[in-house]
């Protein structure tokens, strides 16, 4: 089994009108043995910029950290918040730096940029940057994630339906992997609120 | 470097509480030739006296005014030298922003990365302060900045400033003629007058440098022709 399937993981994110979701898979498992059913795989860096991370969950961790650390820093000196973009680049730049020895996360980065325009890119382990319009998706399930996500998606939706959308697609593909499942977490987030979703899928 | 004789820091406190290399580096830069800078409403101008020690140098290889991102510009009073190693150290220190941000560095992010740079060199061993002060001039997403950097570091926004021999002459000159909604055509013609009156003989677009920027965002020197076009404005 490859390290980055040890504890198994699904994050997805997903583009709407002047919105943006993103949710994950709540497992936390050793190879086949689950540990825990509340796993937080997705944080707020700011009010309008989130991160997910799947992969090896002492990296997810440890890189969440880092990232937040500069984060407070950058705000404190330029008294402002960082946008979705200057953040995905630093989070590649902090991956490349350990091109030889790389955490073992494949993050997805999902935000409201300048006029409250969504963001969001994922990126591999060692910081290549993948931009999309539409979805983006990473983790064990992110096979499953792929189809689930190019079947459901429509540009545009509002949302409530972004909610919707986002949620079966996670749900239906975490059902087809082993390793991630036990629920959803769901983050929507408009110009005005975020709003937090906990769902009960298939608990196995 | 640490058996050296030299590996004190020789800008140490003296007992009236000063640093006395600060001052005398103070005093390098009030006796370099006058720079001045204006902040208008939409842009900064940053001028300079550029007088050569002789007629057979060739002016046209003499830049005082330099760029350190396409945004930001900037002059100094003081040792040339000097200015050129902090050209090039906040330059790398810009482009570093950028590589890792991709994103051009906000004015004061720059500005301070360089004071703390000028500082550093009054707090290590074996080092002496750097004999100038900078006059940097930069538009970004908060608009026209200018910014005077000290040799101590310590570093300042203004409105409008003057550095360099003619310094309480010029900053008497601008108090008067600064207008809070001054354009950039008028700060332009504002700092030639101002540069006009501590000037030795006559001036003319050989020995005087003036840089700009406006709202598009890209700092420029201007070339002799358009700096003789301002004069004849002003005349």
């Amino acid at each position: 089994m490859s390290i980055f399937e040890y504890n198994g993981s699904a994050v997805v994110a997903m583009v709407g009108k002047n919105c943006f979701a993103i949710a994950s898979d709540r497992r936390l498992g050793v190879q086949l043995q689950t540990i825990a059913t509340d796993f937080q795989r997705i944080s707020k860096i700011h009010d309008h910029l989130f991160i997910g991370l799947s992969g090896l969950a002492t990296d997810v961790q440890t890189l969440y950290q880092r990232l937040v650390f500069r984060h407070k820093l950058y705000q404190l000196r330029e008294e402002r918040d960082m946008k979705p973009e200057t953040f995905a680049s630093l989070v590649s730049a902090i991956l490349y730096e350990k091109r030889f020895g790389p955490y073992l996360c494949q993050p997805v980065i999902a935000g409201l940029g300048d006029d409250n325009k969504p963001f969001i890119c994922t990126m591999d382990s060692i910081g290549a940057k993948e931009l999309a319009k539409d979805f983006v998706v990473s983790g064990t399930a992110s096979e499953s994630l792929y189809g689930a996500c190019e079947a459901m998606f429509k540009p545009d939706m509002e949302a409530e339906e972004l909610f919707e959308t986002i949620s079966q697609a996670l749900l239906s593909s975490v059902d087809r992997d082993c390793l991630s499942g036990w629920g959803g977490h769901v983050y929507v987030v408009t110009p005005n609120e975020i709003k937090e979703k906990i769902l009960k899928g298939r608990m196995d | 470097m640490g058996d050296s004789q030299y590996s004190f820091s020789l800008t140490t406190f003296s007992p009236s509480g000063k640093l006395v290399q600060i001052e005398h580096a103070l005093t390098a830069v009030g006796s370099g030739q006058t720079s001045l800078g204006i902040k208008a409403s939409n842009g900064v101008v940053i001028a300079t006296e550029k007088k050569l020690p002789s007629i057979l140098v060739d002016e046209a290889s003499v830049q005082k005014i330099q760029h350190l991102t396409p945004n930001i510009g900037t002059v100094y009073s003081g040792m040339g030298p000097d200015f050129r190693v902090l050209v090039r150290k906040s330059r790398k220190q810009a482009e570093q922003y950028l590589r890792l941000y991709k994103e051009p560095i906000p004015v004061t992010q720059l500005v301070r990365e360089t004071a703390t740079v000028m500082q550093e060199f009054t707090q290590s061993g074996g080092v002496r302060p750097f004999g100038v002060s900078l006059l940097v001039a930069g538009y970004d997403d908060k608009g026209p900045q200018l910014y005077q950097v000290d040799p101590s570091g310590s570093y300042f926004s203004w409105k409008a400033s003057a550095m360099g021999k003619n310094v309480s002459n010029a900053k008497t000159f601008l108090e008067k003629r600064y207008t809070e909604d001054m354009e950039l055509d008028d700060a332009i013609h504002t700092a030639i007058l101002t540069l006009k009156e501590g000037f030795e003989g006559e001036i003319s677009s050989k020995n005087i440098e003036i840089g700009k920027i406006g709202a598009d965002k890209i700092f420029r020197v201007l070339t002799p022709a358009e700096i003789d076009d301002y004069l004849a404005e002003v005349e």
